[in-house]
């Protein structure tokens, strides 16, 4: 088999392996709640009979192990279960299935981050790639000392700076991002014009330190003094003995962040009542709605683990040690 | 031209080495200071004004942490100068007090990821076998989940205490202080002293203590201070959410949270919109300061110079 | 552009006064004091000088290119009567790759991984419109078969990672005699490999650049290296001209005594003396790392007490496995390790404090082999306590004791390893393991990483604590002339097996095996017709 081949199915496995372990710890995670949730959850005046047939649903006289493949078997077939909300003491089951309580939410989140990446990342790439090659200019210190700044601030404040000037003194964009499946898309983009900037300002300070620092650690690479040597011109140096190079440090750059932009969501998502995943999540924590909050950690670590994994596979698929074997 | 070192008067004694001036840690220090950038001086005042307000906050405050006052969000006004919360409370001794819980709270978490971190790290470089590999993998696996989500979950579930918070936020981060103490302290393990010393018949204790620690403290400690910075910021995000530091004690995270509605009052009367932005920018403040130092000493003991 | 040639003895470098900076400690040095460097055409010149002599800095200057953190401070450098110094750097550009080039130490990092070999070797002949690319592939398939590479028809469709370092290193020649420069510059091309393929890839170079008649610069540390190669020789030191002259001269005759140092370790010679008492003794070893690949079979070898064991071999002979074995750090999978007779436990965690404190280990790199946060007292002290339980006044004055025995004084008590020089930090090495009193000490490359004449007090060092303290060396080194000054007996390695023990005598002299007989040839001679001879007598036999 060829050795690309074989190391994208190996990293491959690694990351499915991964995803399992996570989805273990996520689903255990349910296993720490105290002996007494039932009550919790369906309130003071459930009475015994109800909670029995609550604990049943979930399965709780069953052992851990047959509970969890019951589950697995259930996500892999796209079932979360049912949300803990909606349920009385009386035993009426009002409760929504977790997938549509999430589905919407995670289309709307992955509109917002999507958003976010096509600014950002050709934006910290330029102004990476260009602090780099303009080392130690005054360009390059005034975006470094910028970004510095800027990752030193907490998402929440970014936020609210940009609401004070944007939405309030200017009011130019809506501080609410109140968007619904049936807001047409321009309206989407503007009412979701404050989060991504947010999230944009804190992407790029990241990824631009990123991409500098992986830009110089190539530059110092002896075949590119041999290249200046040979009287190669400066774009040329970039073009045809950097780039060629360079796939496999900004592929990992670009997925860190990104995995790093899902993260950010939850607090920029609550900030501006944006309704997307990282809202519902933060809810659901609030209210201890169980099933919701695995969902939303599964869909959360999942994307982490999916870009690591894409950056994994262009880097191996670009190194020319494994492209050209001996 | 000198052919002071010919064969014939050869001397090893008198052979060309660096010979440093003995100096107290101190004079080093000052030494080392004096030729500081403005952002390392920057960071250092501000870092001790930080230190001096949290260690002397009921000093310093003008009233109590959980003070109510009749009035409900008053304005800056002499009495309150940064006037007072939804139920009364004097932002400006909240803002002293806040600095207290979320700085130390913070201090306390990151020590104990250090201690947790550092100790598996080192224990998983020198012994390469079975224990490295198994804890390896784990963390592996652990940091797969963001961290902040991971803390949502357990946060769901257990109560929402700061013992379980510094507890939570401490076991995440440790992995990653693992995986940076792992990695450094490989490094010095391959050296030939580390080897020179197991071939002597040292210990276990010996080799982690003398030869491989002091050789690995300065990356550490410039990732005490950017981890510090992350967990700081993790806390704040928590808070801000409402699961970190909870009421009646100040946190600069929740007070955000808290008083965020008075940013539309920014047009009317910009002193009150930019209440909630304060202990926002106070977080700001810190980390900035952290960064700038940490920055320098990355510089200082990295021995990658930049050119001029 | 045009490349009119000049006739044969004209001036083609002029250097005058060059001074060069380099940054460090956050502020600037002095690399480069003043050096005046003249070469004409079609000539060549040897470079020679010590670690941090400033020779690769002054090397690259002659191209008008300074390191980053370097800098041309001051000087005139004129080529081909063009003024490089102030020569803004697209116009010096146009002459790098084209008139001028450069071949690296490491072949294998100078290479772009992302490309294939002969699109390197021509990009700066077609990149300068020299010739047309065609033109230039044709000339490149040319230029590897003059150097003697295989399959020169093929060899440059390959990847850099695809070849090994000896035809990486002639493919970098290749590439930089492809646009037919006036000026090569050699920076210690031959470094980094090992003897054998070192006298290949020196007969490939020298007939490439007689053919072409390419003026060079040659930079490297080994005199009998350049002594080959060069028409004459400029020694530098600390950055300044010790003294220029003629190559034959140069040898014969050298005018300052820096420059008789440089080959000072060569005329050191210990007579050899039998003994047929052997303190260690191993027997049968085969020994593999992750228990999979072999890398000593049936390693057979007799250590004489009192006496110097030189084991010698190129890289991945096994010399340093074996040393691995005997202290224990790889437990042999199948054979034994006998010391005064009895076998030693294989692994190292098995072994008495007191056996172990019987072989010690000096290593190649004093720098890594030092703890660089313990002061001079502690790296000696150590040994002291951990084996012999000495502490506090006692430990001080014996830690003296082996200080003034190791020719330092007591002013080194409180030194870190960085505060003091290569050969300083040696002798420290030396006396940590004189401390634990040993019978048996290791030597592994101790020499090597040392400018000669530090070198030479090194070996005269070992040999008199040798006389006085009756130890027994075990000496790994790949170096002849180092064999030469401090051995009794020989043990030549090559592939895992022993290829032959004996007496120095038996060994250095013919008859030999095949294997031996090429090591030592291959051995650079003080002698400048040594290449050619070599080749005449290999050619001949083929």
């Amino acid at each position: 088999m060829h050795p690309i081949l074989s190391t994208v199915l190996q990293r491959l496995a690694l990351g499915i392996m991964t995803l399992f372990l996570v989805s273990v710890i996520i689903f255990s995670s349910i296993e720490l709640l105290p002996g007494d949730f039932g009550e919790a959850v369906l309130g003071q005046a459930a009475t015994e009979d109800t909670v029995a047939a609550f604990r049943k649903e979930l399965g709780l006289d069953k052992p851990a192990y047959v509970r969890y493949f019951d589950w697995l078997g259930g996500v892999l077939q796209g079932d979360f279960g049912k949300s803990f909300s909606g349920r009385a003491s009386s035993g009426i089951d009002r409760s929504r299935a977790v997938v549509d309580l999430v589905g919407p939410r995670l289309w709307n989140t992955l509109f917002l981050a999507s958003m976010t990446a096509i600014i950002a990342v050709p934006l910290s790439l330029f102004l990476g790639i260009t602090a780099a090659l303009y080392r130690n200019s005054v360009y390059d210190r005034s975006v470094n000392a910028a970004t510095l700044t800027t990752i030193s601030f907490p998402d929440f404040f970014v936020a609210y700076v940009l609401v004070l000037f944007f939405a309030i003194l200017f009011p130019v964009f809506p501080a609410i991002a109140n968007i619904s499946a049936d807001t047409p898309f321009w309206e989407r983009v503007y009412k979701s014009a404050l989060p991504a900037m947010t999230l944009t300002l804190v992407i790029v300070a990241h990824m631009m330190r990123m991409t500098r620092a992986a830009i110089i650690n190539l530059l110092a690479s002896p075949y590119i003094e041999m290249a200046r040597l040979k009287g190669v011109s400066s774009r040329d140096v970039i073009i045809k003995h950097a780039l060629p190079n360079a796939w496999a440090p900004i592929a990992t750059v670009i997925a860190f962040n990104l995995a790093f932009l899902v993260v950010g969501v939850v607090v920029v998502e609550v900030v501006f009542v944006y309704p997307g995943i990282g809202q519902l999540m933060v809810d659901a924590v609030t209210t201890r709605d169980i099933p919701v909050v695995q969902a939303c950690a599964l869909v959360f670590a999942a994307t982490y683990i999916i870009l690591n994994l894409i950056a994994d596979i262009i880097a191996i698929a670009t190194n020319p040690r494994l492209l050209h074997p001996r | 031209m000198s052919d002071t070192n010919s064969t014939e008067n050869y001397s090893a004694a008198g052979e060309v080495g660096q010979v440093r001036l003995k100096r107290t840690v101190f004079q080093r220090a000052w030494i080392e200071l004096k030729k500081a950038p403005i952002t390392a001086w920057f960071g250092l005042i501000v870092i001790a004004i930080y230190i001096f307000m949290v260690v002397f906050a009921p000093f310093v405050a003008p009233y109590g942490e959980a003070q109510v006052f009749p009035d409900s969000y008053a304005p800056w006004s002499d009495e309150h100068y940064l006037g007072t919360d939804q139920i009364g409370r004097d932002l400006y001794s909240r803002l002293i007090y806040g600095g207290r819980n979320t700085v130390g709270i913070a201090f306390v978490t990151t020590v104990l990821a250090f201690v947790i971190g550092g100790a598996l790290g080192l224990i998983a470089a020198i012994d390469r076998k079975w224990l490295d590999q198994g804890i390896s993998r784990m963390v592996d696996v652990l940091m797969a989940i963001p961290s902040l989500i991971f803390a949502l979950v357990i946060l769901a579930i257990l109560d929402k205490t700061t013992f379980n918070l510094i507890i939570v936020i401490a076991v995440l981060d440790s992995t990653r202080v693992f995986r940076l103490t792992r990695a450094v302290a490989l490094n010095v393990v391959v050296m030939d002293y580390v080897e020179a010393a197991r071939l002597r018949g040292e210990g276990l204790g010996w080799v982690m203590r003398k030869e491989i620690l002091p050789n690995i403290m300065p990356p550490l400690i410039a990732e005490f201070g950017l981890r510090f910075c992350f967990v700081f910021l993790t806390i704040a995000a928590l808070s801000f959410l409402g699961f970190g530091i909870q009421p009646p004690l100040a946190d600069w995270g929740s007070m955000v949270r808290e008083n965020a509605s008075l940013i539309q009052f920014a047009q009317f009367d910009l002193k009150s919109g930019l209440t909630p932005l304060i202990p926002a920018a106070a977080i700001a403040l810190l980390t900035i300061a952290v960064n700038f130092i940490v920055d320098w000493f990355l510089h200082k003991t990295s021995g990658l110079k930049d050119e001029h | 552009m045009s490349t009119k040639k000049g006739k044969k003895g004209d001036v083609l470098l002029d250097m005058k006064d060059i001074v060069i900076d380099g940054y460090s400690d956050e502020r600037w040095h002095e690399i480069v004091k003043g050096v005046d460097l003249k070469l004409h055409r079609g000539e060549v010149m040897g470079l020679i000088g010590e670690s941090g002599a400033g020779k690769s800095t002054l090397g690259l200057a002659a191209m008008g290119f300074a390191r980053p953190g370097c800098r041309l401070t001051s000087g005139s450098i004129k080529f081909d009567g063009m003024e490089l110094m102030g020569m803004p750097e697209k116009e010096r550009r146009k002459l790098w790759g084209s008139r001028i080039a450069y071949v690296a130490q490491s072949a294998a990092a100078s290479f772009n991984p992302a490309h294939k070999l002969i699109d390197q070797t021509v990009e700066a002949t077609v990149g300068h419109n020299i010739r047309p690319s065609a033109d230039a592939r044709t000339d490149a398939v040319d230029l590897y078969g003059a150097l003697q590479l295989p399959n020169p028809d093929t060899i440059g469709e390959r990847y850099p990672h695809q070849v090994s370092g000896g035809q990486l290193q002639r493919m970098m020649t290749a590439m930089a005699m492809s646009p037919r420069p006036d000026l090569i510059i050699f920076d210690e091309p031959t470094t980094a490999l090992d003897v054998t393929t070192q006298v290949e890839v020196l007969i490939a170079m020298r007939d490439i650049v007689d053919q072409f008649d390419t003026a060079a610069i040659y930079i490297t540390h080994d005199l009998s290296v350049v002594a080959q190669m060069a028409d004459f020789i400029k020694v530098l030191r600390y950055g300044e001209e010790v003294e220029e002259a003629e190559t034959r001269k140069m040898l014969k005759s050298p005018e300052m005594p820096y420059t008789k140092s440089l080959w000072s370790v060569r005329s050191l010679e210990k007579p050899e003396d039998k003994s047929e008492d052997v303190v260690i003794s191993i027997k049968n070893v085969d020994a593999a790392y992750g228990g999979t690949v072999k890398v000593l079979h049936d390693v057979n070898i007799d250590v004489p007490r009192g006496r110097t064991v030189a084991v010698v071999g190129e890289s991945g002979s096994g010399k340093s496995t074996t040393a691995r074995v005997i202290t224990g750090l790889l437990p042999p999978i199948s054979g034994e390790v006998l010391f005064n007779g009895e076998p030693l436990p294989k692994a190292l965690k098995e072994r008495s404090k007191d056996q172990l404190r019987k072989i010690q280990m000096i290593y190649q790199m004093a720098d890594t082999a030092m703890n660089p946060r313990h002061t001079v007292e502690e790296i000696i002290g150590r040994p002291l306590q951990f084996y012999h339980g000495v502490t506090g006044k006692q430990r001080t004055d014996r830690v003296l004791e082996l200080l003034k025995m190791i020719e330092l004084d007591e002013s080194f008590l409180d030194r870190l390893p960085n505060e003091m020089s290569g050969g300083q930090k040696q002798r420290i090495c030396i006396a940590r393991a004189l401390a634990a009193d040993p019978e048996v000490i290791i030597c592994d490359e101790v020499t090597s990483a040392l400018d000669q004449i530090v070198q030479e007090g090194i070996l005269k060092l070992l040999l008199r604590l040798q006389e006085e303290l009756g130890i027994t060396y075990l000496f790994i080194t790949h170096d002849i002339a180092t064999v030469k000054a401090i051995s009794d007996e020989i043990v030549v390695m090559f592939q895992g097996r022993v290829v032959e023990q004996g007496l120095k005598s038996e060994i250095l002299n013919p008859p030999h095996p095949d294997y031996t007989q090429l090591l030592l040839s291959s051995v650079p001679e003080m002698d400048p017709d040594w290449l050619t001879n070599l080749q005449n007598e290999r050619d001949a036999q083929t």
